[in-house]
């Protein structure tokens, strides 16, 4: 085969590589290079439920953040949750509330917040106050038992 | 051979493949200049010599001098410059498959020297008319009969005007005319270039007509050597059963078996 | 006594083995790191690769883009049979990706290298050797690690993870025909479900690393099984086929492995 020939397949080869590679950044997986930077964020709960880390944090459905970590407060003797927010939702409130929610019937846990009425915004490093648990199946029926008793 | 020009001295040298000896005390000296021929039953490691003159295979004992230079033990890069004064003419020709007859000729002069294209061109026309072959220039090593690939083989392995071409086999599997040219082209070649030529054959009569100085090898000795006169009246019987092709001799005709009429009756 | 001998004879025979598997195994790794370092060489080695890219990689597009299209339709149909017992048929996008990038197209990919380029590298290698063209580079003075090998071994490298791409968008795509025109799912769930789903660095990137390190070992073993052949008809055919063999098997092995190191703590 002519040199030429073959230079000219391989280099449409290589292009098709790089098409290939645009596509699946793109159209597959929706990324958007939104990586601008982000903050850190902290939250404590009584029962995080299901939450998992990579749990999208959300505000008003709409993502704002991820949850990048979760463990023990050894002082505090409950959860606590790591949050990366995108550095461009500079606005959260330092009295938002943060909650535990199930997308769909089935769906995992992911954090929806709530932004209050202060003027002082969160920063990186702060502390969310106001959270509400994840809601439990078992507590739920404990919940609900225990008022048809007292009925 | 008091000649004290060897090109290549091969002495003591011993090796072994698994459990069978191959060479168990090999003495030769190869004189510059002139056409040398190793030849012997098939099996007795003649192509084994080939290599390890060449570099390719370490002895177990004795060594092999190339100019006065050990061979064993030289670094990768010595060794490849060593083989640069060297050429060799592989028994199955060995052109590169993907090459044509030019580039298969042109490769050694490409990688080996700076020469500009244009003086690489005529040196490989040059060297493929010595041959006989200018005119297949252009094809491809699947469009060339045996005895043409070897040819162009053979117009690659001078490409570099080497000291020492090596022909291993030249003469199998010939037909007569093929045989002729080849005779004729490694004597001319040997005359007008200059180099020492060292051929590893048994083909008796091609080899003894233009050899200089012959050795015959079997069961890993060295069991004559001497001008091809000197070989022909040799007082040694396995010498003249090789010689001259007598089917029963030192090496027997029949394969070791039990008592012929024991094992009929049997 | 005689079952005592041929109990130390078993364990030799183990030992010699497990040795020269060691052996193999240390000759492989001498060779894949020679080749690898001796790759600065530019000009003449990059037209070397670029061809060697044409043979493995450009060679091979056919047949992963055929299998990659025919695999995304079957996901897609299966998927969505599957799906639609859960009300969850919109996302059959999310599963096709999913299944592609994270797992068969790296896998599937490499499988059909091994078997289409793989095996065309140990042959074309073995038959080298076989005609005596390795040695006869090695005489003209070039290393045929760095000529004919290393070459190869980065072509693959560059192929495995551009055919195991467009494996996954051509598979992505052909779910997308089964399921939009076909079975009736609405174009914008299958495409925005999956992009929620589909995470550039932890799917899109660990396939590609999948694929990467699949090119290197079907890559490294190809070459080395055509390098250790034996040259003799039978002996390339034996060793096209551990390649095929030994290829599938280390594949399908790492695959696991990067797998759970990678998917694992979910």
């Amino acid at each position: 085969m002519r040199t030429r020939t073959i230079e000219v397949l391989v280099g449409l080869f290589l292009i098709a590589g790089i098409v290939a590679a645009l596509g699946l950044a793109v159209s597959v997986s929706g990324y958007a290079g939104n990586k601008s930077g982000t903050y850190k964020v902290y939250a404590h709960f009584e029962n995080i439920g299901g939450l998992t880390k990579k749990a999208e944090v959300t505000l008003a459905g709409v993502q704002i953040g991820t949850v990048t970590d979760i463990g023990i407060d050894p002082d505090m003797l409950v959860a606590k949750v790591e949050m990366e927010i995108f550095s461009d939702v500079n606005y959260l409130s330092i009295d938002s509330s943060v909650q535990i929610l199930t997308a769909g019937l089935l769906g995992g846990k992911y954090i929806g917040l709530s932004v209050g009425a202060e003027d002082e915004v969160l920063v990186d490093g702060s502390v969310i106050e106001d959270s509400q648990s994840a809601l439990v199946l078992e507590e739920l029926i404990g919940k609900f038992l225990f008022d048809k008793v007292s009925d | 051979m008091t000649d004290t020009d060897n090109v290549i001295e091969i002495s003591h040298l011993a090796f072994s493949r698994g459990e069978r000896a191959i060479f168990k005390d090999i003495n030769i000296s190869i004189p510059r200049g002139k056409i040398t021929a190793v030849m012997g039953p098939s099996g007795s490691g003649k192509t084994t010599l080939l290599k390890m003159i060449g570099g390719q295979l370490t002895p177990d004992a004795g060594g092999v001098k190339v100019s006065g230079v050990p061979v064993a033990g030289r670094s990768r890069k010595a060794l490849f410059a060593m083989r640069k004064k060297m050429g060799m003419l592989f028994q199955s020709g060995a052109l590169f498959s993907d090459m044509s007859v030019f580039e298969n000729v042109a490769f050694p002069l490409q990688v080996n020297t700076d020469l500009e294209p244009s003086l690489i061109n005529s040196i490989v026309l040059m060297k493929l008319q010595a041959v006989g072959l200018r005119g297949a220039v252009d094809l491809m090593p699947s469009e060339l009969s045996g005895g043409m690939a070897r040819r162009v083989a053979l117009a690659r392995a001078i490409a570099l005007d080497p000291e020492i071409v090596m022909y291993d086999e030249p003469f199998a599997g010939q037909d007569p005319i093929g045989m002729g040219v080849l005779v004729t082209l490694i004597k001319k070649l040997n005359q007008s270039l200059g180099h020492t030529s060292v051929i590893i054959s048994h083909d008796i009569q091609e080899t003894l007509s233009i050899a200089d100085y012959i050795c015959i090898m079997a069961e890993g000795k060295i069991i004559a050597a001497g001008s091809a006169q000197q070989i022909r009246e040799s007082s040694s019987a396995q010498v003249q059963q090789f010689i001259n092709g007598h089917p029963d001799g030192p090496v027997p005709f029949h394969y070791p078996a039990e008592d012929y009429l024991a094992q009929l009756k049997g | 006594m005689n079952y005592i001998d041929k109990l130390f004879d078993f364990l030799a025979l183990l030992g010699h083995a497990g040795i020269s598997k060691l052996a193999g195994l240390g000759r492989a790794a001498i060779i894949l790191g020679y080749a690898l370092v001796a790759w600065p060489q530019p000009k003449s080695n990059f037209k070397l690769v670029v061809k060697q890219l044409y043979n493995v990689g450009v060679k091979s597009l056919l047949i992963v883009a055929v299998s990659g299209l025919f695999i995304g339709m079957v996901l897609g149909l299966q998927g969505y049979t599957i799906l639609v017992d859960f009300g969850s048929e919109q996302s059959v996008g999310q599963m096709v990706a999913l299944s592609l990038v994270r797992e068969l197209a790296p896998v599937v990919t490499a499988l059909l290298f091994a078997g289409r380029a793989g095996s065309a590298l140990t042959a074309e290698i073995g038959l080298m050797k076989a005609t005596e063209q390795l040695a006869s580079l090695e005489m003209i003075g070039v290393d045929p690690l760095r000529r004919i090998v290393a070459p190869r071994l980065w072509a693959g490298f560059i192929s495995m993870p551009i055919l195991s791409m467009i494996f996954a968008v051509v598979g992505v795509y052909g779910g997308a025909l089964v399921s939009i025109e076909w079975l009736g799912v609405y174009s914008g769930a299958y495409w925005s479900v999956m992009q929620g789903a589909v995470d550039f660095y932890d799917d899109v990137l660990n396939g590609v690393i999948k694929a990467v390190v699949f090119g290197i070992a079907v890559t490294w073993i190809a070459l080395y099984q055509g390098l250790e052949s034996i040259p003799t008809s039978e002996g390339i055919s034996q060793s096209t086929t551990r390649t095929v063999v030994y290829s599938s098997l280390i594949i399908l092995g790492l695959d696991f492995v990067l797998t759970a190191l990678m998917f694992g703590d979910v």
